[in-house]
């Protein structure tokens, strides 16, 4: 029980002062490795919590698509950052006003939560005991099933994100020399040499 | 303190929720970053989704909860591809240079 506390307040404090990083980091590059951070973090939390596939999901996504995908962004652009953090301060007193009064109440709202009694008899779909199908067995088995349409809305909104990104980056520069491979091997060796015959002592 | 429940669990989700509202306004010239609050929020959302579903016991929740990183992700990739567009055309992602619209 103490070192699941011990492990609660770890993964939690590390991962709340790497989300702190990521929005005061002064390079942006930082900002991305202290996001990786923070989602590791949130997927200790999931662990422990007992949702075993969400945190790897977590993991497998974010750290190895979507981060990667920001880092490559930051270092490929050509931008001076700082010029983009000038009235860094000037926002800090609204930020920091609307940011403490959304917390006020969002804790407000967790402090007082009840759960209803009538909510145990409403599961849509009651988690079964470990021992007798773990947590990834458990998804797939709704997944494919009770969710299939959703799963495949889901598969949808990927194909239109990756159609709609190859659609907004691709374009087709003028001027540049693009192997042909057909015309490669259909070069014959009569179109690219010349025999010819030279008499011994004449030129050509 | 030493027993773990929903609360705590719920707390930390708020905070990141709040760290990622504060990051939008902290950061309001960078695009990238505000992509990254979101990102943010997006994950306290997750949080959420997963800690009531374990305190319920019902599967539900962590079901959505992947639907919101499918979505996630998805908003990731197109936000960024059009960061790059926008970078290609203009040379800045300064938001406050982006007025093309005059919205």
């Amino acid at each position: 029980m103490i070192i699941q506390a011990l492990s609660f307040y770890l993964f939690a404090f590390i991962a709340i002062a790497a989300a702190v990083m990521v929005i005061s980091a002064r390079n942006p590059v930082h900002s991305v490795l202290f996001l990786i951070l923070a989602f590791f973090n949130a997927a200790g939390l999931f662990v422990l919590i007992g949702a075993e596939f969400i945190a790897m999901i977590l993991i497998v996504v974010y750290v190895g698509a979507v981060a990667v995908l920001f880092l490559f962004v930051v270092m490929m652009l050509d931008i001076s950052f700082s010029e983009l953090r000038q009235g860094f301060l000037q926002y800090l007193p609204i930020g920091g006003l609307v940011g403490i009064v959304l917390l006020a109440e969002l804790l407000m709202i967790g402090g007082s939560w009840v759960i209803a009694p009538a909510a145990e008899g409403v599961r849509g779909f009651p988690i079964p005991p470990i021992d007798q199908l773990t947590n990834t067995h458990a998804i797939g088995k709704i997944l494919y099933t009770d969710y299939i349409y959703l799963f495949q809305g889901a598969g949808m909104v990927l194909l239109v994100a990756m159609i709609g990104a190859i659609v907004l980056t691709l374009r087709s520069r003028p001027g540049v020399r693009k192997q042909n491979i057909s015309d490669q091997i259909n070069r014959r060796p009569e179109d690219a040499i010349e025999i010819k015959k030279v008499q011994s002592g004449s030129g050509i | 303190m030493l027993e773990i429940g929903l609360s705590h669990y719920l707390a930390v989700a708020a905070i990141l929720f709040t760290l990622g509202i504060f990051g939008i306004f902290l950061n309001r010239k960078n695009v990238i970053i505000i992509l990254m609050s979101v990102e943010l929020i997006l994950l306290a959302v997750n949080i959420n989704l997963v800690a009531f579903s374990v305190h319920l016991q019902d599967l539900t929740g962590q079901i959505f909860a992947m639907f919101v990183l499918t979505v996630a992700a998805a908003e990731a990739a197109i936000g960024l591809a059009i960061i790059v567009v926008y970078f290609r055309n203009r040379g800045t992602i300064a938001v406050e240079d982006i007025n093309l619209m005059k919205g």
